[in-house]
């Protein structure tokens, strides 16, 4: 197995800085200026890769990313799309890390076999189902193990200690997505008071790297993570940047 | 507690809403444990709903059916004119024991929303409703309700700007606000324990509906029929028959411009299994797994999906579901009213209508039970627009 995961944030920490994941919705703006958008990010140094995939009910998804969610939709891009996106850039980028980010239902209707060979094919290293928590995912998961596709799961704020625990239990080449604040993806001026405390706690019960996402727009706010976890993920405030035609960059 | 129905069902929703929801089913369990809950609930349903409900012999539509006598259970009589504040009433009285302050709930021809907005002004509670902005438009009447109840309305504009909109909404809001927040849910779909839970509160239908039977006729009815969006009233009515195994279930979805047209929001006839909004279940979708803009005449019908239970009956063959199009519900609409001085709702108006279809086939000493789920003083300007769309003088 490559672990290219793990490599991603042993790589982060000799560098003494947090990993940085980059999320885009892909498709959007097109899937030509959404290929240069990712080559761009991995130059400037993303670590990891979220690759969106565009659904029609976005129900965990603040404002920007529905809106880049339905501009992709209004072109016709699918979950086959994506996976041919994330071959073009393994192609081009053999170590960068490949989060396949979806709603379940997408993975689902491909059938889940089809999607775990797919998804093996394309090399991509993970997959992350925003609604498939701990009591749903054995289905996906038993698709995707024997291909050594890994899988990322989400902490949110109510996560008793001992779930993120059986999160993580059975999962190597992975992260643990830590969610920053109760509510949607978005960007957030503030984030919680309590926000170090928590990721330090998570950090010392869990064994795989620790990454906060929602709501982080700034360097300020990356570094400031950085000091209580592993890595830190930006999505929106990427995505945003293509919106208005800039380039992808946190300032 | 029951979180499956067969391959359906369960909790698909993200990390931070499993913790309300588990926080929600050991509130549950303990209220169905507790007894007083119940007779609270008992009391609130008999002396502020009015149950219970009649049933009432549609005598000159059987006539002129000539065939099984049709029955309706009259919930277009309780407070609010249909069968959801039988649901909204308990929900919100757990909310209360739970100590939330605040009611959110979708809705889709509004009848949800007027209920959780009359729950929740009678236990002083906050209250805010999302609704799909099309579904704004074509019930109007329903939303100055909602706002002279005390109900803040949210127009969703997004998506197909309907019910399932409505709902993603109210889950964004339920996500960022859980901790003072009740999520109502106005049918048998969403993540466990919702599908049972509702359930629960609506099964007060079948139950008393089996009891007129027995009293009033000295039989069970041979067939008892619903329409199906989600399927609360449906489930409801079904929960009181379930274990006589003599009586048939038929639950009735909205084939609006004809199955093969695509243009209808029959989950079970023309879906394909698929997970939303928490639970797996049969979905219109593509094949890629994007959710279908579904289509009804009728807008409380008009869902891609439909509550788990519902599938598994399906599955199993206790129930079995048929499909009724926008013109047979209307010509059911327009028959109820001239023969028996009755205006349903256009939602329920399709259980009607199945029942119009089987009766002449079926002997004059047979009986089938219909559930009115709901009055149709909502739809006039629908039925008004439907008609004139179709070159009918009114």
């Amino acid at each position: 197995m490559k672990q290219r995961i793990r490599n991603a944030f042993a790589k982060a920490k000799a560098e003494g800085r947090g990993a940085f994941i980059a999320y885009l919705t892909i498709g959007y703006p097109s899937l030509d200026a959404c290929e240069r958008a990712a080559d761009e990010l991995i130059a400037g140094g993303a670590d990891i890769l979220e690759l969106g995939v565009p659904f029609s009910d976005p129900f965990a998804d603040g404002g920007i990313i529905r809106k880049a969610a339905y501009a992709a939709l209004e072109q016709g891009v699918t979950l086959d799309d994506v996976i041919a996106f994330a071959k073009r850039i393994r192609s081009k980028h053999p170590e960068t890390g490949l989060v396949l980010f979806s709603y379940y239902n997408v993975i689902f209707s491909k059938g889940l076999a089809n999607f775990a060979a797919a998804v093996e094919d394309a090399q991509i290293d993970a997959v992350l189902a925003v609604d498939l928590p701990l009591e749903e995912r054995e289905e996906l998961l038993r698709e995707l193990r024997p291909r050594g596709i890994s899988f990322v799961p989400l902490i949110a704020p109510n996560t008793p200690l001992e779930r993120i625990k059986a999160s993580e239990a059975g999962l190597d080449d992975s992260f643990l997505y830590v969610i920053t604040v109760k509510g949607t993806t978005g960007e957030r001026t503030e984030l919680p008071s309590d926000l170090s405390a928590r990721l330090d706690a998570i950090r010392e019960a869990a064994h795989l790297p620790v990454a906060a996402g929602f709501g982080i727009s700034t360097l300020a706010q990356a570094s400031e993570i950085s000091r209580h976890a592993d890595g830190f993920i930006v999505g929106s405030a990427l995505v945003k940047c293509l919106m208005e035609g800039r380039p992808p960059c946190l300032n | 507690m029951k979180t499956h129905y067969g391959i359906y069902g369960g909790q698909y929703v993200a990390e931070t809403l499993m913790a309300p929801l588990k926080e929600l089913e050991a509130a549950y369990e303990a209220a169905k444990a507790d007894e007083s809950f119940q007779r609270e609930l008992d009391g609130i349903l008999r002396d502020y709903v009015g149950r219970e409900s009649p049933i009432t012999h549609a005598r000159r539509l059987s006539e002129k059916l000539g065939g099984a006598q049709i029955y309706l259970k009259r919930e277009d009589l309780n407070h609010t004119g249909a069968h959801k504040v039988n649901n909204t009433i308990g929900q919100a009285l757990l909310a209360r024991r739970m100590g939330k302050r605040r009611l959110i709930a979708e809705t889709g021809a509004g009848m949800h929303g007027v209920a959780t907005a009359t729950a929740a002004a009678l236990f002083g509670l906050e209250c805010e409703i999302y609704m799909g902005a099309i579904d704004v438009e074509r019930q109007s009447p329903n939303v100055e309700r909602m706002k002279m109840l005390g109900a803040k309305v949210h127009a969703v504009a997004e998506g197909s700007a309907t019910l399932k909109d409505a709902m993603n909404e109210a889950l964004r809001d339920w996500v960022a606000n859980c901790d003072d927040t009740f999520y109502v849910i106005g049918t048998v779909a969403g993540p466990a324990p919702y599908p049972e839970m509702v359930r629960d509160f609506q099964s007060v239908i079948g139950k008393e509906a089996r009891r007129q039977c027995l009293e009033k006729l000295g039989k069970l009815p041979d067939e008892a029929i619903a329409c199906v969006g989600g399927g609360s009233n449906a489930i409801g009515l079904f929960a009181g028959f379930i274990d006589d195994k003599s009586v048939r279930l038929i639950g009735v979805e909205a084939g609006g411009k004809g199955l093969a047209t695509g243009e209808h929001a029959a989950s079970i006839n023309g879906g394909r299994l698929g997970v939303l909004h928490g639970a797996k279940t049969m979905l219109l979708q593509t094949d890629e797994g994007n959710i279908i803009d579904t289509y009804s005449v009728s807008a409380g019908l008009d869902y891609p999906g439909v509550g788990p239970e519902h599938c598994h009956l399906h599955d199993t063959g206790r129930a079995q579901y048929t499909v009724i199009t926008d013109q047979e519900a209307v010509d059911a609409f327009d028959a109820l009213c001239r023969l028996e001085g009755i205006i349903p709702a256009l939602e329920s108006s399709h259980a009607l209508a199945e029942a119009i279809k089987r009766a002449p086939l079926m002997s004059e000493e047979s009986v089938i039970l219909v559930n009115l789920s709901g009055r149709g003083d909502k739809d006039m300007e629908n039925i008004m627009r439907y008609k004139s769309s179709k070159g009918v003088q009114i």
